[in-house]
């Protein structure tokens, strides 16, 4: 019982009027790991959610949330998962001590209040009237309330939107904490650095079905890709799974020119010892680690190509992501 | 069931610290009745046969302040700002949850009829209310009426800027016409009609019965009945049409 997922779904499906917003979509969340859902807008990354939090009814499939299923609302269920929504609000005329000791109060084993003032950083503030606080400082009150009942899983959609930098970073710390006490945490996020940073594992949802799903950095952009066509590829060069990029201006042309390799310490060798041996100086010489932002981009970008036409296969490092999508729609039709 | 009368409790202590804290929650509900107690206390000095209507009319609109008013404005301010939401996401009950916000209109409305009571005997000339089983049940059965309509209304309310408007456009009619109808007894008949199909003059009828003595609690049975439609109504739209969300 304790070793079955956290969340498992499978075919899930929701229409709203005539619009599909979930056509068979399937994930499962591993108990104690950071699990990223990611997609443009649109894409069905809250109503999924809400329907895991119990907030929506869904037209089809499976779901169970902690071995329950959500759509039934049990309060059981209710008692051992905290939800951080993209925009909840709350009482103007409490402050956030004596909001977190009501909200305490409807849990079987909370946590302490001013412990979790602390955790999220709000102590300062515990004992201002809520509507005197600020945008970010709400936001970490929605975190503590979220946490307050010591909950195993953790919803968060979309927890820094609007935050500055250091508030992001806060906040980070605050997610990684929580992993570290063992606490599965479903994440939507529209940052893909984000996820990168925070996610065990991620799924990229499109048009209500996942894409692609793994550990940020492993995601394969389609299993037909070919590997390792990477070095010498153009500026415009599409980012694919695990390439580094080394960037740098020609010396001659002036023009920004990217590299994608595997193997950076190799390629960044001959480039830099190419360039000794000609006297010249690499500007802006840079080498960047493999993104999830690649991935992302060309999953999200490649959706309209059916999977049969093969174009993906003729896809190279040099061909701009867009023209082969236009090409799939091309031929699509 | 004692778990979620203990949460409902909680609730209530909540709702009541809220409410004492919030300026405008204690002007609207507590000062402006008593500043129409005031003004017409003020215009009718004089002339008890008015002062004996213009009480327990105050007593009947405070009642539908107290409650229509003040839950309409509450739920479409806590839905629209998300707050329900997120309570919907916890392990309150619901039951609990409006226990407590309930009571907490109970509370207030009781408050109210106590000040209208004791303005009356202090002010303006009334004695004690002659009937207080009669107080007791069209206050109460009021509060269920005007409760129930107030949160069935806020599902009507599309934003909350727009909550002014739209409670003000029911409430304020809906006062006029049954202040007019229930002290001139020559109102013209289709004034008087739209007036008795709402309850508001039912329940002052009944308020006046308790205050002065006019009438006992089995002779406004007609009247009590229609407050209870009334009710039923309500607290079917309440439940059917809730909303936890903004739709926006």
């Amino acid at each position: 019982m304790s070793e079955s997922p956290a969340i498992e779904v499978s075919d899930l499906r929701k229409r709203y009027g005539e619009h599909e917003a979930l056509r068979g979509l399937d994930i499962e969340v591993r108990r104690g790991e950071v699990f990223g859902l990611l997609g443009p807008n649109g894409a069905g990354k809250t109503t999924t959610v809400e329907i895991l939090e119990g907030y929506r009814a869904r037209d089809g499939g499976e779901v169970a949330v902690l071995g329950q299923d959500p759509g039934r609302r049990p309060r059981a269920l209710r008692r051992r998962i905290g939800i951080v929504l993209q925009a909840g609000g709350i009482y103007s005329y409490v402050t956030p001590r004596e909001a977190l000791a009501h909200w305490a109060g409807m849990y079987p084993r909370p946590r302490a209040v001013d412990e979790v003032l602390a955790l999220v950083g709000l102590t300062e503030k515990a004992d201002a009237r809520c509507r005197t606080l600020s945008g970010g400082q709400l936001r970490r009150l929605d975190f503590a309330l979220a946490l307050i009942g010591d909950p195993e899983l953790i919803f968060l959609d979309e927890p820094t939107t609007g935050f500055d930098p250091e508030a992001r970073r806060a906040a980070w710390e605050t997610i990684r904490s929580l992993r570290a006490l063992g606490k599965t945490i479903l994440l939507t996020t529209h940052y893909l650095d984000e996820a990168q940073a925070l996610a065990d594992r991620v799924a990229i949802v499109k048009e209500g079905r996942v894409l692609a799903v793994g550990p940020p950095l492993e995601l394969k952009t389609h299993p037909a890709h070919p590997p390792g066509s990477g070095a010498g590829g153009g500026a415009n060069g599409v980012g694919a799974a695990g390439m580094y990029r080394i960037t740098h201006r020609d010396p001659h042309t002036g023009e920004l020119v990217e590299h994608q390799t595997e193997d950076p310490t190799t390629l960044l060798h001959e480039l830099t010892g190419a360039a000794l041996a000609r006297g010249e100086r690499l500007e802006e010489l840079s080498v960047g680690l493999p993104t999830l932002e690649d991935v992302y981009l060309e999953l999200t970008a490649d959706v309209a190509a059916p999977p049969a036409t093969g174009a993906s296969s003729s896809h190279t490092a040099e061909e701009p992501s867009d023209l082969a999508a236009a090409a799939a729609r091309r031929s699509a039709r | 069931m004692s778990e979620a009368a203990a949460l409902a409790w909680r609730q209530y202590r909540l709702e009541r610290r809220m409410f004492w804290r919030n300026p405008s929650a204690a002007f609207f509900n507590f000062l402006l009745p008593l500043l129409f107690l005031v003004a017409g206390g003020a215009i009718l000095h004089g002339n008890q046969r008015q002062l004996n209507h213009l009480v327990p009319a105050i007593a009947g609109m405070s009642v539908m302040s107290t409650t229509f008013t003040a839950l309409a404005y509450n739920i479409v301010f806590l839905r629209e700002r998300g707050v329900l939401k997120r309570i919907r996401g916890t392990p309150l009950p619901t039951g609990s949850y409006f226990g407590g916000v309930a009571a907490n209109a109970v509370t207030n409305t009781a408050l109210q009829i106590a000040i209208v009571v004791l303005a009356g005997r202090l002010v303006f000339g009334i004695g004690w209310p002659e009937h207080w089983d009669e107080l007791v049940v069209f206050t109460l059965l009021g509060v269920v009426c005007f409760a129930a309509l107030g949160v069935a209304f806020a599902h009507a309310i599309p934003n909350f800027e727009s909550t002014a408007a739209y409670v003000n456009a029911v409430f304020l009619p809906v006062v006029f016409v049954s202040f007019y109808v229930f002290d001139d007894k020559s109102a013209p008949a289709f004034v008087r009609n739209i007036a008795e199909a709402l309850p508001l003059v039912h329940l002052i009828d009944g308020l006046y019965g308790a205050m002065l003595g006019a009438s006992a609690l089995g002779d406004n049975l007609s009247s009590l009945a229609v407050i209870a439609l009334w009710g039923v109504f309500g607290l079917c739209f309440a439940v059917r049409g809730f909303s936890w969300e903004s739709r926006g």
